[in-house]
């Protein structure tokens, strides 16, 4: 059983004239239920759900308030490598792209922690391109333990791996798993992904799986909003997160929200998601999977982001850099995609705090 | 003389507080204040040594007792570890344990609580292990050496009260160890219940920190923690008291 057999089932399903027998009253009893279920999760991303936004929000910020309390994760990036062998249309990174690559030796990876340490974030993510030649799993191994001694908690964002592969960087101290489907429509995923290993839909698909499987324990999901209709692959991502949620309940289960960036390359086949459909997505999220963590990155404005603060959003990125190197080298490569908030940690500390949130530098240790 | 004696020590206050969830820990210490708690939980993952400013250690007050606990732990061997980890950083020999492996109720792992109360109570912890209640798990935990036994109101964070109640009351009546509601209360008039019933004290956290005024409810915990105290010491209406004299009903028999 993987998730891929649920998703068959709901696949085809007609969203158009399910949408069309939404009523309003359809919705204010799925926002007014204690437990939804996959019916109520897809009328809340209905579009005549979008008039009841303020409704949802008050229920979103009380059910996160309840189980995350007045709380906010934080974490920053850390890009080791962009040598990456796939041809994916929307990243900066693809092959053909014609950009400035680097790979972090041992050492600048020290300086990286060293300089993004300094600012008391105690949660990185690391990410890589995939290339088994550039950035093979010897060389993150080795990056995971160059970073370990500045972090207490340490997330991947890599290729996907086997469940061996995922026990082995689990080893080496890493605890959580970031891997997005980026799109869960098939025919879309191969036509985007034009050559390389990450044509492999299956294999990506199943990888939160395996981490799961591994005993990871945090996994994060999401999929590339912009790549095909937002209210398909919303409903998709969190059929995906119950689907984790339920088989393994000992894992933190959390879903980002990636729009689509503008970039190095020349994809434009772009789904509108405007801001009112990315907080419908947020908010239909939190009262589906009322535990489930939701991540909003860099990639979102400052104004917009601040004003996501209190809808249900647990863990957000501060002081981001996205080029390879970005925060301590003077010879750091081309970025992945463009960020839009570009403030320092201490800037979204202050801010947080200005709301009413109490900024989370550390919810993790080694054990 | 109503004495609260936990862990070889005497508590003047059944009110425990967690730290978790508020909107800035700067007022935890005020919260403490107006409480008048003494014993006060963390999560040892949330402990930052490296940080001076963000190290919550930093916000309570001296006179308190620390019970770090091992939230995120799920399983015995984890809580073990994170309760050495609390004491080698000076958090004392208190540790409570949690050890939860579901995510989207955070219930907690009876059979792998128990496990790890024997280990550290041997160790010599004071263990406070927090568990579903389960009349069974609780003897389990009295002979593996836990200090009082921690059983749930209702799932940690979802202000219900006491749903688990008639559970409760089982383990009030069997169980020689202090019985101390954690989990589940939402208001003031929980606290109260759970003391009128004859816990010794409640564990506080989400319906402080997430109150619009978390100082002010703080105190609002504090006299209902008291006032339920005092209800269980007059014998509440309704208490079956043993002692009483007259049988309106059975007289006639001894006559």
């Amino acid at each position: 059983m993987s998730f891929y057999n649920k998703y068959l089932k709901v696949k085809d399903i007609d969203f158009s004239s399910f949408f069309e027998k939404i009523t309003e009253s359809h919705i204010l009893k799925a926002i007014n239920k204690e437990a939804l279920d996959v019916y109520d999760f897809l009328t809340l991303l209905s579009p005549i759900a979008q008039n009841f936004l303020e409704e949802m929000a008050q229920k979103s910020h009380e059910i996160t308030i309840q189980n995350f309390g007045r709380t906010m994760q934080l974490y920053t990036p850390m890009y080791l490598s962009n040598y990456c062998v796939n041809k994916c249309s929307y990243c900066g990174f693809n092959l053909c792209n014609d950009i400035k690559r680097k790979k972090l030796s041992l050492r600048e990876i020290q300086e990286e922690s060293k300089a993004i340490s300094s600012s008391g974030l105690r949660h990185i993510l690391i990410l890589t391109g995939e290339s088994k030649k550039e950035s093979p799993l010897s060389y993150i191994i080795d990056g995971v333990k160059a970073v370990k001694k500045y972090f207490d908690s340490i997330s991947i964002e890599i290729y996907p791996l086997t469940e061996d592969e995922y026990r082995e960087v689990i080893r080496a101290g890493v605890d959580s798993l970031t891997i997005y489907q980026e799109v869960y429509n098939e025919t879309i995923y191969d036509r985007v992904h034009i050559a390389g290993p990450k044509k492999n839909y299956r294999f990506r698909l199943d990888a939160p799986e395996r981490g799961c499987r591994a005993k990871m324990r945090g996994v994060n999901i999401g999929a590339l909003l912009g790549l095909d209709n937002w209210r398909k692959e919303a409903f998709f991502t969190g059929l995906h997160g119950k689907y984790l949620q339920d088989k393994y309940p000992d894992v933190e289960i959390s879903i980002s929200l990636p729009r689509l960036r503008p970039h190095i390359g020349s994809f434009n086949d772009i789904y509108s998601v405007l801001d009112k459909d990315l907080v419908q997505i947020i908010l239909a999220q939190r009262l589906f999977l009322p535990r489930i963590g939701l991540t909003i990155s860099t990639r979102e404005s400052q104004s917009f982001r601040d004003n996501l603060i209190p809808l249900g959003v647990t863990k957000i990125s501060a002081g981001v850099s996205t080029e390879v190197g970005g925060h301590s080298s003077n010879t750091k490569s081309d970025s992945q995609f463009e960020i839009c908030d570009k403030r320092n940690v201490e800037e979204i500390r202050k801010m947080l705090l200005s709301k009413g949130y109490q900024p989370l530098f550390k919810d993790w240790m080694a054990i | 003389m109503d004495k609260f004696i936990l862990g070889g020590v005497e508590l003047n206050s059944r009110l425990f507080i967690g730290t978790g969830k508020f909107p800035d820990k700067k007022i935890i210490p005020e919260v403490i204040k107006a409480s008048e708690s003494k014993v006060i939980t963390m999560a040892l993952r949330r402990v930052d040594l490296n940080s001076k400013e963000e190290n919550i250690l930093d916000y309570i007050p001296e006179d308190c007792i620390l019970l770090p606990n091992t939230s995120g732990a799920r399983n015995a061997e984890e809580a073990v570890r994170i309760a050495r980890l609390a004491k080698a950083m000076g958090c004392g020999n208190w540790i409570k344990i949690e050890v939860i492996s579901d995510n989207k109720y955070l219930l907690p792992d009876n059979h792998e609580t128990i496990k790890a109360t024997e280990i550290l109570a041997k160790e010599g912890f004071i263990v406070l292990p927090y568990m579903s209640p389960d009349l069974i798990s609780a003897r389990n935990l009295v002979d593996a050496g836990a200090a009082a036994v921690m059983p749930l109101g209702a799932p940690i964070g979802t202000n219900r009260g006491l749903q688990t109640k008639e559970l409760i009351r089982i383990l009030i009546d069997e169980i020689s160890l202090p019985i101390i509601v954690d989990a589940g209360i939402g208001k003031p008039s929980h606290a109260a219940q759970a003391l009128e019933m004859g816990a010794e004290a409640v564990l506080v956290n989400t319906a402080i920190a997430t109150a619009q005024d978390p100082v002010k409810m703080g105190r609002a915990f504090n006299f209902s923690v008291k006032a339920g105290r005092i209800a269980y010491l007059a014998g509440a209406s309704g208490q079956k008291l043993y002692a009483e004299a007259s049988s309106p009903l059975t007289g006639f028999l001894n006559e």
